[in-house]
């Protein structure tokens, strides 16, 4: 032990901030980086949704006529109501399968791993490629329907893919089969995190499976239940591949999503300023999913935090 | 029962991937005369060498090939950049207090939440002013600092359950910053990184909206090729040669998924507890 | 020469004061604990003399240096962990070397010092293992090696016993206190185990709220407790205190518990000159369990002081029965011997040592005398 204490004399001081100059770069410049587009992105484009430009950013200041201009539009008021109707008609359906999945993985099955493999693997495939074969499947003249015809039944119908009224259900299959997965995995995750001993002391209380999981079990999935939700909303808010490789927007204009009204806004019509406003509607609508989560979080990590 | 119910669920959701492939194999007449759903009467491998690189998308006719080169120069710079970047971002916010960490750690997460269309018109203007507008480089830049959000966040959070003592040890044997991360932190990273590594992997081959936004043509990542591809036989249907493309095209993912299925929806919920 | 020295030092963080004022003088070869409940400021004070943390105000000396704006690296340290800290990608013997690694130190030269400290602290065998295949024992005589070998001016300790089981913690004690006979190293050692403190320090210092209690060696510590909150820390069980008067009679000073009662106890103090302004005001009586024993004892040459008092509780420990009983109905904890039983609800005659009492300000709560 004597001699490794022999402290190195002499190195020229650099000050400190020079020694430590590369660290500080490696940690600020992506991080910085990173902050500033958010930041100046955001800002941006909620500057440009004021202005009247088109083709080319340009300024000046229209008000809300962009918002308005939109708001008023035939293609936003049609992205707004399938909006709502695919928000909820995915989410809640989504949220209701991976559930269900999740509930029977849960019952110690032989093959857990294969079954489980086999919800998930859609997640890994991209929008495009879901959306793609879902056309082919769902397309009268190709997929399900003819295949029950050359069965001999002629006389079925399923053809919601060119089907005005109908067609936003088909959007709605696509997504549950790509995503219902991710839902049964939180909540699987979530099922198994409940206290062994508690399910015991039910066991022993009487309870059978059905009580337990109604009365036991389920009632602390709730934290989980929110989390898919506004999860499955925020993807929901910003479908697009999806949709452009399904139907893309049509029959018509009939499954139209905003995230299509403000690619068409921007590159299609080159109305930059209202393809700006459109996007901006869009933040708009996802901040009012999820600001409240965010208090939601906040309450429940004030009282965490109490307890 | 529950074998039942479970085993009628999970033949639904194999069941467009076994179309698809069985497509794969099905010549195109031989799907015109049926439907897409069916046996092939003799295997079509011609479909596959057609699809790599045969047919035409738009005017030129090598096929798949020059898009899956595409999205594999954007994807794998990409996804090693934010995640080395990532990695030491995460772990100076984690286990080195700085001043202003938490302000800024609380701005790059915010990424996670906002929209792609908040960005594409200023990512337009800057790919144009520094000239990377319809490049692969162009898109590397783009989900390297946009991936940071994500990679930052999956490796603080794996970074903080690190014990400071360590850091605090390694201080006084004299390590520094970057000594610190590379003897002791990164040999902990493993299971962290292949996390990482395969949600950006991912989500990058994935991406759709930047690779048709800001790359026309030759240069489109393979995704955007395929609908490229989709709109350009709609007259002609080749079906067959259709789902041999749709079938490669997603084998790189499908491939990461079967081999780090366990990392991948480790990926998936650390996303989702944000 | 003072191996380490505080002065004025306290730490702020924001409206939070958790070190006020701290001035302490650590002789070289001392082995000094800082000891008090969690939350005390020990560990913020360990981290700060380390240069892992900064002070608000305030200087540190080590070895004569003032070091506040040396890096930790510089400061001439080795610091023990309360997880050991081992890096867990490392084998053993990498472990020990980081440190020399960091300051390009020859191969040959960290072999002989590896070599010298496994020797010292019997590891050899496992110098080529991971942290991961130790056992928690094993782990710690890792740490500490990897303090030894830098050979520094002072060891920090932050509470390395605290994850190891209680056997094991007993005979790491015993450990650490024979390295430090042998190599007559200047430690400072933080633990919130007051036991740890009594039996390996050559100083404690006592710390509560931020700021140090008391500096003095384990048996002033024990004997004459600074204040209410040191004899309550230290000793298990705690000293026992109660409310009391002081009163003069003719022979001197008495201290009166449970005034006006039935069962009022009245104990005559003899050397307690410096209670003397005390007489006729309220002050706190403290005795410790082992001053009240079973009524045949005799703790010295003098006659004890026999009081009879009922009995409420009993604790066989085996080496000795404690009793819970009323003094003056006040609770009292008794230490007495094994083979003695008193009956819970009965009385029965105790022996109290009266020149050990300690006697409170109940105002100022510090000791009188």
């Amino acid at each position: 032990m004597s001699n490794a204490a022999t402290m190195r004399p002499g190195r020229p001081a650099l000050p400190e901030w020079v020694r430590r100059l590369p660290e500080y770069l490696m940690i600020w410049v992506p991080l910085l980086l990173s902050a500033a587009h958010l930041v100046s992105f955001s800002l941006w484009t909620i500057w440009i949704s004021f202005t009247p430009s088109t083709l080319v950013p340009v300024t000046g200041w229209v008000g809300l006529r962009n918002y308005s201009a939109v708001a008023a539009s035939r293609n936003w008021q049609i992205a707004f109501d399938n909006l709502l109707l695919f928000g909820s008609a995915f989410v809640l359906l989504s949220a209701v399968t991976g559930l269900i999945l999740a509930i029977l993985l849960d019952q110690r099955i032989r093959g857990e791993n294969v079954l489980r493999s086999i919800f998930l693997y859609p997640l890994a495939v991209s929008f495009v490629v879901t959306g793609t074969v879902w056309s082919w499947l769902l397309n009268p003249g190709l997929g399900i329907q003819k295949l029950v015809h050359d069965l001999g039944w002629t006389t079925f119908k399923f053809d919601w893919l060119i089907d005005r009224d109908m067609a936003i259900w088909t959007i709605v299959i696509a997504a549950i089969w790509q995503s219902s997965g991710f839902a049964m995995a939180l909540f699987l995750a979530g099922l198994r995190s409940v206290d062994s001993d508690i399910i015991k002391a039910a066991q022993i209380d009487g309870a059978g499976p059905v009580r337990t999981y109604r009365r036991i079990i389920l009632p602390s999935l709730w934290p989980i239940t929110i989390t898919v939700v506004v999860i499955q909303l925020q993807f929901a808010i910003s479908t697009f591949d999806l949709v452009r490789a399904l139907t893309n927007g049509g029959p018509g204009i009939a499954t139209q999503l905003p995230a299509l009204v403000v690619y068409d806004l921007m590159f299609q019509r080159s109305l930059l300023g209202r393809g700006a406003a459109a996007a901006v509607l869009m933040l708009l609508i996802l901040l009012a999913v999820l600001l409240p989560y965010a208090a939601w979080r906040y309450i429940q990590r004030r009282r965490a935090a109490h307890a | 029962m529950i074998y039942l119910a479970v085993s009628l669920i999970a033949a639904a959701w194999l069941a467009p991937l076994v179309v698809v492939v069985l497509n794969s194999l099905r010549t195109n007449e031989e799907i015109a005369q049926g439907s897409m759903i069916g046996w092939p009467q003799h295997l079509a491998w011609s479909n596959y060498a057609a699809a790599w690189s045969g047919f035409c998308v738009a005017e030129t006719c090598a096929g798949i090939r020059p898009y899956m080169l595409n999205s594999a120069l954007v994807t794998i710079p990409a996804t090693i950049f934010s995640t080395l970047l990532g990695a030491i971002a995460g772990y100076a916010v984690s286990l080195w207090r700085f001043r202003g960490d938490n302000w800024i750690y609380g701005i790059v997460t915010l990424g996670l939440f906002l929209p792609q269309q908040m960005r594409l018109l200023p990512w337009t203007i800057v790919l144009r002013d520094v000239g990377l507008i319809n490049t692969l480089t162009g898109l590397v830049l783009i989900h390297t600092i946009q991936g940071l959000s994500f990679t930052t966040l999956f490796c603080r959070s794996y970074y903080v359950a690190i014990p400071h003592e360590l850091i605090r040890a390694a201080r006084i044997d004299g390590a520094g910053f970057f000594r610190i991360f590379w003897r002791i932190i990164l040999p902990l990273s493993g299971p962290i990184l292949i996390v990482t590594v395969i949600w950006q992997f991912t989500h990058i081959w994935n991406e759709f909206l930047y690779g048709v936004t800001f790359i026309t043509g030759q240069q489109q990542p393979v995704t955007a090729a395929l609908i490229a591809l989709s709109a350009a036989v709609a007259d002609i249907p080749q079906h067959g040669v259709q789902s041999a493309a749709v079938i490669i095209a997603a084998l790189p993912t499908l491939l990461i998924y079967l081999l780090g299925g366990k990392y991948f929806v480790r990926g998936l919920t650390a996303g989702a507890v944000k | 020469m003072a191996a380490l020295s505080i002065r004025g030092l306290s730490k702020r963080y924001a409206n939070l004061e958790v070190l006020k004022d701290i001035a302490l003088d650590i002789e070289s070869g001392e082995f000094t604990v800082l000891v008090g409940p969690s939350g005390c400021g020990k560990s913020t004070l360990l981290n700060i003399v380390a240069g892992l943390d900064r002070p608000s105000a305030g200087t540190i000396e080590i070895g004569g240096r003032v070091v506040n704006d040396v890096a930790p690296k510089d400061r001439d340290i080795a610091m023990v962990f309360q997880s050991y800290a081992l890096y867990p990608s490392m084998t053993v013997r990498q472990n020990i070397t980081f440190g020399m690694e960091c300051r390009h130190i020859p191969k040959a030269e960290q072999d002989a010092a590896v070599a010298n400290v496994a020797k010292l602290l019997q590891i050899e065998p496992l110098l080529g293992r991971k942290p991961s295949q130790l056992s928690g024992g094993q782990r710690q005589r890792v740490a500490m090696g990897r303090a030894l070998v830098r050979n520094p001016l002072l060891f920090l300790f932050d509470e390395p016993l605290s994850n190891l089981d209680a056997k094991l913690r007993v005979e790491m004690r015993m450990e650490i206190k024979r390295l430090h006979q042998r190599i007559g190293a200047t430690i400072v050692y933080v633990t919130h185990d007051q036991i740890e403190a009594m039996t390996m320090a050559t100083r404690i210092a006592v710390m509560h709220q931020g700021s140090v209690q008391q500096f003095a060696d384990p048996d002033t510590v024990y004997r004459f407790p600074a204040n209410l909150f040191v004899a309550r820390f230290m000793g298990s069980p705690p000293m026992n205190t109660m409310p009391a008067r002081l009163e003069a009679e003719n022979d001197g000073p008495v201290v009166v518990i449970g005034a006006g009662r039935v069962d009022e106890l009245r104990l005559r103090l003899r050397g307690y000159d410096a209670a003397a302004p005390f007489v006729g005001r309220k002050v706190v009586f403290g005795i410790r369990p082992e001053c009240i024993a079973e009524g045949s004892r005799t703790f010295s040459s003098e006659a004890p002081v026999l009081v009879e008092a009922p009995v409420e509780l009993v604790e066989p420990t085996g080496a000795e029965t404690m009793v819970l009983l009323r003094l003056g109905g006040e609770p009292a904890m008794a230490r007495i011997s094994p083979d003695i039983r008193p009956a819970p609800g009965t009385s029965a005659v105790f022996a109290l040592d009266t020149r050990r009492i300690c006697l409170f300000d109940p105002e100022t709560e510090r000791l009188i005398a």
